[in-house]
């Protein structure tokens, strides 16, 4: 460890514990980053957090963060991050859930989740049971949508700009004077995930890709279309052309 | 109420009934744009509900779409009140998944004008807490310091407040020698007579003590419960400061005192900021007489950019410039959070990155939001006047708040 973040020691045997205070409600437990992250079953989360809270000491509910993550089946994950006082120690416990199964809300455990639950709901459209103030909270009266989900866009779908003649605050579409401009800056050799062109038959792409026109050889002269041949015969049809034309005219 | 209604009807008398009253959005001791929905019968605060978001920018969406250098100053824009402390969370969480190594000089000016940072929060809380309560000179002294200390941020980094100093790897730019050693007179002389002179008016003023005294009292568990941090925790009587347990930094270096209240109320928490701002003169004396000479940033070049005399010379130096103000650097799939003790609590950064140059998650902890999510259950009972020391004493910032 050579970094200089706030030093967190594990005390020896948390994840054991961890383990066995939870027991079948467990679905994976692993330490990266020097952190521990604690994935269980959605259903069980209360249990398990009065477990967490009483058993193994974490007494503080930091903070509840969504993610989203659209190429999975259950697309969003909940993250809460626990803090013990006494140990000095931070946990991270993990659940998965989508749009309509509805995560039990640990309000009941501390009374600070209510906003936090209110947050990952506005922003991620996330439902917690047993919430009973499930409002929106950071946007607007009367917002539409889950600005964090990675489907909506950076610009969102309304602005708003007060209107001298109606003497009030008029929602409109979004109309950008120029489009939002989303480079690509990153190394075409490490990181891009497009094939560039003549790469398409190596690597693990091979043969995935259509295979490229076969270039045209020329073996003698006459293939080469030059020569007296063909010199006669571009003689002719430029010769033939005009009268052509000119006959019908 | 239900007796009033009762004995009611007599001389056309008026039935008084609970009445809610709006607070802000635009109001001078909302600290910003708060607006507080509060229930009243008579003066009495049954019930009071914030709204918030009204500032928000969507910082966090916004920091989806840019590299993790270009994110940096969205963070001075959340608490800008106390900026670089905002930074300072961020970029040890960038580092923490990088696992990369800061010169000690670079923490030693970190913790030095992270402390810096506290009093300026400081200083400017508690001049608005006091005058929220109604005394107007202390805050025109302490505005004093908070100047002087925005001419420090100026000197250090170019600007007065949104500084974008702190960097993965380090600092951007070394500071002046003559900066630490007008820093450091500072601290001995004009600070602690500017401070001392103004709060030798409020600590033991009559007044100021009965708008504060037994105010909105908090015992930890409730403290626990809420998820209160920094001074607000500490005020309940809970010794838990992160620079103590979870050192970053040179904090473990350091010798200071966590200042606790006894009671919980207002007082309490006004007189732990009151300290706080001792000891971090404290800490700063400490950091100017042992900071070390050397590099201000990390030689990762594949993190941290060159400096621009040394492209004027070396064509790597160059290519890494460009690459890394273009492309910027990529930071290894995986997720921290990491959280400091910023002057209102605890700030943290719950770092998602997929190993792209961009961070696929930040989701930031703000410490307001459970600070004033539990003005609730603190005002009920309380004077519509206690309201705005109360609001004074939670330390809130609305662009960190609703970011």
């Amino acid at each position: 460890m050579t970094h200089s973040a706030p030093l967190v020691t594990t005390p020896v045997g948390t994840i054991e514990a961890i383990s066995k205070a939870l027991g079948k409600h467990l679905v994976s437990i692993e330490e990266a980053n020097n952190e521990i992250a604690v994935h269980i079953h959605r259903d069980a989360l209360v249990e398990c957090m009065i477990k967490l809270r009483d058993e193994c000491a974490y007494q503080q509910l930091m903070e509840i963060a969504g993610v989203d993550w659209p190429d999975r089946d259950p697309r969003f994950e909940v993250v809460y991050c626990l803090l013990s006082l006494t140990k000095n120690h931070r946990i991270r416990v993990h659940l998965v859930t989508n749009e309509d199964h509805p995560v039990p809300s640990v309000t009941g455990i501390w009374p600070v989740a209510g906003w936090l639950e209110r947050e990952v709901f506005d922003m991620y459209g996330v439902l917690f049971s047993g919430n009973t103030d499930l409002r929106r909270i950071l946007t607007d009266y009367g917002f539409a949508g889950h600005p964090q989900r990675k489907d909506f866009p950076l610009s969102g779908y309304v602005e708003l700009r007060y209107s001298e003649e109606e003497k009030r605050v008029k929602y409109e579409p979004v109309q950008l004077a120029q489009d939002f401009r989303n480079f690509d800056f990153l190394s075409p050799w490490e990181g891009a995930d497009y094939i560039l062109p003549g790469d398409e038959n190596t690597g693990e792409d091979a043969g995935k890709a259509a295979p490229p026109p076969t270039p045209k050889t020329t073996d003698t002269a006459t293939q080469t279309g030059a020569g007296k041949a063909a010199n006669k015969e571009a003689v002719k049809r430029s010769v033939r052309k005009p009268t052509a034309t000119g006959d019908k005219a | 109420m239900s007796m009033q209604q009762d004995l009611a009807p007599t001389n056309g008398d008026d039935v008084i009934q609970n009445y809610t009253i709006n607070f802000g959005p635009q109001h001078p001791a909302a600290h910003g744009v708060l607006r507080l929905v509060m229930e009243l019968d008579g003066e009495i605060v049954e019930r009071l509900d914030p709204h918030i978001g009204l500032l928000h920018r969507g910082t966090e969406k916004l920091i989806e779409y840019k590299t993790y250098l270009q994110a940096l100053p969205y963070f001075d824009r959340l608490d800008y009140a106390s900026p670089m402390a905002m930074e300072h969370s961020y970029v040890l969480a960038v580092e923490k998944l990088l696992d990369l190594e800061v010169p000690l000089r670079a923490q030693y000016l970190r913790v030095l004008f992270a402390e810096l940072t506290r009093i300026k929060n400081h200083t400017l809380n508690i001049a608005h807490h006091i005058i929220d309560v109604g005394a107007m000179t202390p805050p025109l002294w302490l505005y004093e310091i908070r100047e002087d200390i925005m001419g420090f941020y100026e000197r250090a980094s170019g600007a007065r407040m949104h500084a974008a100093w702190f960097r993965p790897g380090g600092v951007h730019q070394d500071v002046p020698l003559k900066l630490l050693t007008d820093i450091a007179e500072w601290l001995d002389d004009r600070m602690p007579r500017l401070f001392e002179d103004a709060m030798s008016l409020v600590v033991d003023n009559r007044i100021f003590k009965q708008r504060n005294v037994d105010i909105a009292i908090v015992s930890k568990e409730d403290a626990i419960k809420w998820g209160f941090s920094g001074p607000m925790i500490r005020g309940a009587g809970i010794p838990w400061d992160i620079r103590k347990s979870q050192p970053y930094d040179v904090y473990d270096r350091m010798e200071f005192d966590i200042p606790v209240g006894t009671r919980g109320d207002c007082y309490d928490r006004f007189m732990v900021r009151v300290e706080e701002v001792r000891q971090s003169v404290r800490i700063m004396k400490q950091c100017l007489q042992q900071m070390p000479e050397g590099p201000v940033c990390s030689d990762d070049r594949k993190v941290v950019p060159p400096k621009r005399a040394e492209m004027k010379q070396s064509m790597e130096a160059l290519i890494h410039h460009f690459k890394l103000y273009t492309e910027g650097f990529k930071v290894p799939a995986g997720s921290v959070y990491v959280a400091t003790e910023s002057p209102k609590g605890e700030f943290g950064v719950y770092l998602v990155a997929d190993g792209s140059n961009k961070p696929y998650r930040c989701k930031i902890r703000p410490t307001a939001f459970s600070h004033l999510q539990a003005m609730d259950f603190m005002t009920r009972g309380h004077m519509l006047a206690d309201t705005t020391a109360i609001l004074g004493a939670l330390d809130i910032v609305f662009g960190e708040c609703d970011r």
